[in-house]
This record gives C-alpha cells, structure tokens and sequence, in this order.
C-alpha cells in the first residue's frame, strides 16, 4: 500500500512539505537560531490589528458569499437543464477571468465617477458621489464577487447529489416545500456548505491583489503586512513568520471545523 | 503509440545534446576572458523608461565602449539582487533603482564598493549625487499636482501648506502610502524650509500627517494609480511623480503640476557585489552618466538627467530645461531627498512606524 501511494507522497513532499519547511525555517533562523520575527508579531499591536481585520473580513466575505451563492446553486440545481448551464457559466465566466482585471473592473464600477455613481446621482438618489471605493467596502465587494465560484461550485455538487426522490417522499408524505426543503434538503447539502464556506474563508485570509487596489492603503489585511516585512526589514525570515502565523490561523479553522465535521467530507462532499 | 515513445526519445537524446553544446559554449567563453569582459548584464525597470535610456544612453555608451550591453527589466529589482548575491554567482552586473537599495545593499554586502577615481564623470559631479555604493542616474520628482477642473492655474494649491489647507483649497486628496517624500511634504508644510530637513524631525512630520490624514481619500502604492486618480476625478489633488502628470497632461488631461517644494528623487547605478564583468561594469557607469549621453535622455522622456553638466552639453534648450526635475531653475525650489538619511536607523525607524501610522 505505501508502495502505492509512495510517488504521490514524494510530489506532496517536494511541492508542499519541503516549501512549508523552508518557510518556517527561515523564520527562526538567520545568523543563527532566532525568536525575534515572532516576538515582533506578538509585542507589536500592529500585527493584532491586521490579523483581527483580515479575520473580521473574511468572516463577513464567507457569509456574504453564502447567502449569495446558496440561492444560485440551489437555482442552478432545480433549474431545467438549459438554464442551470446559463447559470452556471456565469458563475464560472468571471472565474476564468485573472483576479486583478475583476478588481480593476470593479474598481471602474465602484469609484467616484464610476458607473453606479453617476446611475446613483442622475436618478437623484444621491447628490453627492458615495464613498463605495478605497475602504473595507470596496474591498469586500469585490472579494465576494471574485470567491463566489468557491461557494457555489462545491454547493451545486453537494446539491446535485441530493436524490430527487427524498424531496417526492417528503411531498407525498404531506410535508410542503418549505418544510421538505428545511427537513431534508438543507441538511443534505450542509456538506457542500461546509466546503464552500472553508474555502472561501480560507482563501479570504490570504487575499493581496484586491485589498492591496481596492482598500485605499487603509485596509491592511495579513498579506499585504507579508509584503511590507519583506520591504521593511529585508530579510525574508520577518515575512515568514508572518506567514506561518497566518498558515497557523488556518490549520486551527480547520481543525476547529473538522471537530464538527470529518476533514474528508469537508474536501470531497458525498 | 510506438511512434509518440519514439519521438519523446529522440527529442530527449536532442536535448541532451543540446544541452553539452551550450555547456561546451560556457566553457569556451569562460576560457577567454578578454571577450566575456567585453559584455554587462544591465537591468533597469523596464517599460517606456527603458525604451528612452536604451536609445538615450545605453546603446551610444555600448558603441563608445565596443562592449555588449545585455538587458533585463523587472519592476523590483531588490528581491533579485538579494538571491543572486547569496547564490555566489550573480548574473546581473549594473542595476539601475532607486537610490536606497544602493544603499541598503552596500550595508548588506549585497553591493560593490566603488572607486570614484575610475569614474571621473561621477567625481565631477556634486558629492550629494554620490555615495560610495551608487551614483544617480536620473531625477524624479514628487510634485504637487492638481486638477484644473476643481482649481484653476491661477488659484491652485502651489506649496504643502496649500496641500493641508483643506479650508482654502476644499477638496479630496491623496498621498502615497509610503513615508519617502511624504514626511519631507509634511515637514515643508509645518514652515521646515527646502534645505533644512535633515535629519527628519520625524515626530513632528507624522504629527503634522495625523492633521491631513482625515482629508486623504487614498493612500496610493502605484505610480500608475497615482495618475489615475487624478485622472478619473476620484481625487482634486495628490503627490505624484512629475513624469505621471506630465504624461496624462500631454495626452489631454486637464491636470497640472508645481516643482514648488517638489521632492527632488533619484534612481542610482550600482554594481552587484561579486557580479561576472566588474570592471566593465566600472566603465559603463563612468560612460552612463556622460554629460552628452545624460542630455539625450530628457529627449525622449520627462526625467532628468543626474549629471547637472549635462545641461551645458548645447542639447536640452532652455524652454526644455524648465519642464525638467533637475533643470537648473527647479532643482533651486525643490528639496533633495537624502537617502544616506533613509538608510540611517532613524530612517528605517521612520519607515517602520509607517505602518503603524496607516492602521491608526
């Protein structure tokens, strides 16, 4: 059996153990073994501060998401075939599109001249132009939008797998669709909510481009205090320790989860 | 299926022999060193900035030279420069960025220590355009720049008071997020004179930062944000680089800048510690800051060449010379950046509390 999986162990090996190792290494060690990366996170209440807002928003990105994307994957799910694939690609369209355009993108959108600016001012909601960009809105919005394929592609195959004869028998044992809906079907696709919502939680962590374009340089989220150590004290070991803090944070997601929920089901909803 | 297996073989077995031919090559160059020496790897930041040099400066200077200038580009060169060095064998020979990864490079080992008595155009040049790491190259500027819709040119924020001002000139704002430039702004608008600044009174620049900070729309990172803000309206006034503004002015934006008070910046030529063709390299930066070559350059794009004698050379006419960073009449209103001071501890110190400064 080892024999068997032993390629596989060796690629897991060179592309994740050895990286993670090395990143970690380089954080206690320069000139000699070192605490001084973790004691600057640990005494400095800028790092506290980056890590709660990253924590803060990402929270409010995965819930967001949620609620946007259960209701396109259920349609997607119940939708005669012809439509679910419309809805679909346009879930997966924009997901093929590189993270930095869809920032620009929304970036165009959102800002003070931007289109729902003007759309804003010209049906006299609004005099003056909001402040929808270059602060925690902007950035918010946009990492919705661009993580949203996270939450609805692992929710539509929990969904798809939810046998359609369940919800008949809980018809025509006088359940309505409400009921039948939260009795079985929410339950049954609980799974691909637990995928969808630790993806996008987990990749909202680690978010740089959009917060870096669209947070107007006061939304400091863990990745981009990554890349002011890098700069501020030229060496990569500050950055590393960072990292592993921050990769820390998302082990302990998911062991916390895992106690709810078994790690294979999270990753591979039945 | 036989013939895939075969063709994968073959291309293989090529490979290998390519692979010994290019070797073979290698071991032919290294074993006559007169000709590998007549090469540099020079690296600079690409995009139209490179484009101007190359015509401006580093293809003369390579002709003059009867060497081969091999190019890169890359946006940071820092990270690069700090793996090639400790690799030990670097492949970058002269890099082209900003003065205090010069600096910063030299304390780190990472760069070679130069001897101004074999560059006699640096030594003629003024000894705060050189330290013993670097030698400026070319000059920017953080300027004042404004929209001409909100202001017009004759009532338009002209100074960093004006910029603070927020009662007599209403109106969104943005500076960038980073301290360079941006405490030597808010000093000047605190009454610190243009050649007084350093050693930055750090304390009192952050105070006055904490006064304009409510009134900053954006905190820019790029250049190219910086002019798009502008541009788009998004903000009426901002710091930015001299070169941004006058490229969306010369495309027909309504935006308008002032060398008043100007931060007077530059980009330095260093030479990789340990780099493949040192003594070339030596040549080449004797050669690149020419007064003649330095004068081509602001043909061909808005920077200013780092050789103050290069505006003697007969070729930047006078109405020329005006619109440029280092033209004599507005390097005298301007403030120049002191990077030995940035690479101080006082000045890294002032970099760390940056950040801390943004997340208040």
């Amino acid at each position: 059996m080892l024999a068997l999986a032993s390629p596989a162990l060796l690629v897991i090996l060179l592309l994740i153990v050895l990286p993670v190792g090395w990143l970690a290494w380089q954080s206690i060690y320069h000139d000699g073994f070192t605490l001084e990366n973790y004691r600057r996170i640990l005494s400095e209440d800028i790092y506290w501060r980056s890590f709660a807002l990253t924590f803060e928003i990402s929270l409010l990105v995965t819930t967001l998401a949620l609620l946007i994307g259960y209701p396109l994957a259920y349609a997607a799910n119940a939708a005669p075939r012809r439509w679910s694939i419309v809805i679909l690609a346009l879930v997966i369209l924009p997901f093929w599109t590189s993270v930095l355009v869809r920032s620009y993108a929304w970036l165009a959108l959102l800002q003070r001249t931007g289109v729902i600016n003007q759309v804003l001012q010209y049906v006299g909601l609004v005099d003056e132009p909001l402040a929808l960009v270059h602060n925690s809105f902007g950035t918010v919005v946009a990492t919705v939008h661009i993580l949203l394929p996270f939450m609805v592609l692992p929710l539509y195959a929990a969904m798809q797998k939810i046998p359609n004869d369940l919800m008949q028998a809980g018809a025509s044992l006088g359940g309505g669709p409400a009921h039948t809906f939260w009795r079985i079907f929410l339950p049954l696709s609980l799974p691909g909510v637990l995928a969808g919502t630790t993806l996008v939680f987990v990749l909202s962590l680690g978010f740089y481009i959009t917060p870096e374009l669209l947070g107007g340089g006061r939304t400091i989220m863990v990745s981009l205090l990554v890349s002011r150590n890098v700069e501020l004290y030229n060496q990569w070991g500050a950055a590393s320790a960072v990292g592993v803090v921050l990769l820390a944070g998302v082990l302990a997601v998911f062991l916390i989860v895992s106690r709810f929920i078994p790690f294979d089901r999270i990753l591979a909803p039945k | 299926m036989t013939t895939a297996i075969r063709s994968v073989a073959s291309r293989s077995r090529f490979s290998r022999h390519a692979l010994s031919v290019s070797f073979g090559l290698l071991a032919g160059l290294s074993s006559l060193p007169a000709r590998a020496a007549d090469q540099i790897t020079f690296v600079s930041q690409g995009g139209a900035y490179q484009k101007a040099q190359t015509v401006a400066i580093l293809d003369p200077a390579a002709r003059k030279l009867g060497i081969t200038i091999n190019q890169d580009s890359i946006p940071d060169a820092w990270p690069v420069i700090k793996s090639q060095v400790a690799s030990g064998t670097p492949t970058w020979d002269v890099v082209d960025v900003p003065t205090s990864y010069c600096l910063r490079g030299g304390e780190q080992g990472l760069i070679e220590k130069l001897d101004v008595s074999k560059i006699p155009n640096a030594a003629a040049m003024p000894e705060a355009y050189r330290s013993p790491y670097s030698i400026a190259y070319e000059f920017y500027s953080s300027v004042l720049a404004y929209s001409l819709k909100k202001y017009s040119s004759g009532a338009a924020p002209n100074s960093w008071a004006d910029f603070w001002d927020v009662k007599k000139f209403p109106g969104r704002r943005a500076l960038r997020n980073h301290p360079l430039a941006t405490l030597e702004a808010a000093l000047m608008a605190d009454g610190v004179a243009s050649d007084q600044l350093y050693p930055l009174d750090v304390d009192r620049a952050f105070k006055k930062l904490e006064e304009i900070k409510p009134a900053i729309t954006v905190w820019w990172t790029s250049g190219a944000q910086s002019a798009q803000l502008l541009n788009d309206g998004e903000v009426d006034m901002v710091m930015a680089w001299n070169g941004r503004v006058s490229a969306l002015a010369s495309e027909g934006a309504k935006v308008a800048y002032t060398y008043n008070q100007g931060v007077l910046q530059s980009t330095s030529l260093c030479i990789l510690k340990n780099a493949p063709n040192r003594e070339t390299a030596v040549q080449f930066l004797n050669e690149a800051v020419d007064p003649l070559l330095q004068a081509n350059l602001p043909l061909h794009i808005d920077y200013g060449p780092a050789n103050p004698k290069a505006f003697d050379a007969g070729v930047i006419k006078a109405d020329r010379a005006v619109q440029l960073p280092s033209g004599p009449e507005n390097t005298r209103k301007q403030a120049l950046m002191s990077y030995a001071w940035w690479a101080s501890p006082a000045g890294e110190a002032a970099e760390k509390r940056w950040v801390a400064f943004m997340q208040k």
